[in-house]
């Protein structure tokens, strides 16, 4: 098992169709062709480094210029590892979110809902030794959009992961216990019901700072390594 | 055995976590020929997409701390992305198979669940006539839709089609 064996197929069940009708957005954005699989080469099993030097981290959320963000202060943490439980080192996290109230720091979000002074949404952090991230933030309200009459998107984070490789590239969205919206969303739903539950981000007293923040534990897994390296495929 | 992480989509404020400059891979002082790579993303009304993350990996020359290897651009108004990178050179395949010069290319966007990939050639170069992966594409005439055409002195264009008529090939790896 080295930096040369390619990665596993993706386990059937496990990412969302891009033909998902209930999400409208996908009607002519979809591929019709099927994919064409091919083997992974240097290409694929190799992968951009960052360097928190050159890509510097940005870690609290939750404050600009040393002011407070508005809204319930969270500490989201937890691990990247590959699916045989390998913890992935030094590997760059991007985050981006919501205000509070729902609203995104961004020209094209026209939610009415107010924007916070003190807040961006815009977060990166590296894996240490040990796989590990965490990072300060306040909870991303829910807000609306227009797939559908009164469509509510659940409170969610945004995610993007790199992982040791082309292949392992990952968007994801992170998502908060019971929340009621779930069960209604066709993002969420788009992901088979046997995988689902993964993006739901676990309550974690012990990642809670007493008197300061609440804590949620998050593992992203990315795909493992085949047993076969590539020169022999 | 733990089961991997589901994809979603990018959404439309993933510009949030945009940087222009992420679209020039000289930035940080490469050497080698300097290109350029643009285009259109297209969707199957033929529709610009205008919320696109491009982003480009190339294993040649190899990453280093000049050279990142890797860049994202965000389409603009008319669907258009553009790149600025070090022209790639052959690379090994399998075997003893060498691979025609490429960047890898993903793509990402509001209504994709799961990004694409696909790969950019270069029209012109004599390897694309044995590259392993061109020719795994049938029928042939859609390896077209992966080879960037010369669009003036050292720069590329390549434009990308979703779905419909002269869809792009994407590739799962
Ligand atoms: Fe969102």
């Amino acid at each position: 098992m080295n930096e040369w064996n390619p990665f596993r197929p993706v386990a059937a069940g496990t990412h969302p169709a891009n033909d998902t009708p209930a999400y409208r957005s996908t009607a002519f954005r979809h591929p019709t062709a099927p994919l064409v699989k091919i083997p992974q080469t240097i290409t694929e099993i190799s992968g951009p480094r960052f360097s928190p030097a050159q890509f510097p981290p940005m870690t609290d959320l939750s404050t600009m210029n040393g002011r407070a963000a508005l809204g319930e202060r969270i500490i989201v943490a937890g691990t990247v590892t590959d699916e045989d439980g390998r913890p992935i080192p030094n590997t760059m996290i991007e985050i981006w979110q919501a205000n509070a109230a729902g609203r995104y720091d961004h020209e094209r979000d026209q939610h009415d809902a107010p924007l916070d002074p003190n807040f961006h949404g815009e977060g990166r952090v590296f894996t240490d030794g040990e796989g590990g991230y965490r990072f300060t933030s306040v909870k991303p309200g829910s807000y609306p959009w227009r797939n559908h009459p009164n469509a509510w998107r659940p409170n969610h984070i945004h995610f993007s992961l790199f992982g040791p490789g082309f292949a392992t590239r990952l968007i994801t969205q992170m998502y908060f216990p019971g929340d009621p919206l779930l069960d209604l969303d066709p993002i969420y739903l788009a992901v088979p019901a046997g995988a689902r539950t993964r993006l739901i981000s676990r309550f974690d007293l012990s990642l809670t700072a007493p008197e300061w923040a609440l804590g949620y534990r998050f593992d992203f897994v990315l795909r493992g390594r085949s047993a076969t390296p590539m020169e022999a495929g | 055995m733990t089961g991997v992480t589901p994809s979603q989509t990018i959404g439309p404020y993933w510009h949030l976590i945009g940087h222009a400059e992420w679209a020039d891979l000289t930035r940080f002082g490469a050497r080698g020929e300097r290109i350029t790579l643009s285009g259109r993303i297209l969707d199957g009304e033929g529709l610009p997409v205008t919320d696109a993350a491009v982003e480009i990996w190339q294993a040649d020359p190899p990453a280093d701390e000049r050279f990142p290897g890797y860049g994202r651009s965000a389409t603009d108004a008319q669907g258009g992305f553009r790149f600025t990178t070090i022209k790639p050179g052959p690379v090994p395949g399998r075997g003893n198979a060498l691979q025609a010069p490429h960047l890898a290319l993903t793509l990402m966007a509001r209504g994709l669940l799961v990004g694409l990939v696909t790969r950019v050639y270069f029209a012109g170069e004599a390897l694309n006539e044995t590259d392993p992966v061109l020719a795994m594409i049938e029928p042939a005439p859609r390896r077209a839709t992966l080879v960037a055409a010369p669009d003036g002195p050292g720069a590329w264009r390549l434009d990308i089609r979703l779905q419909g008529r002269d869809e792009t090939v994407f590739l799962e790896v």
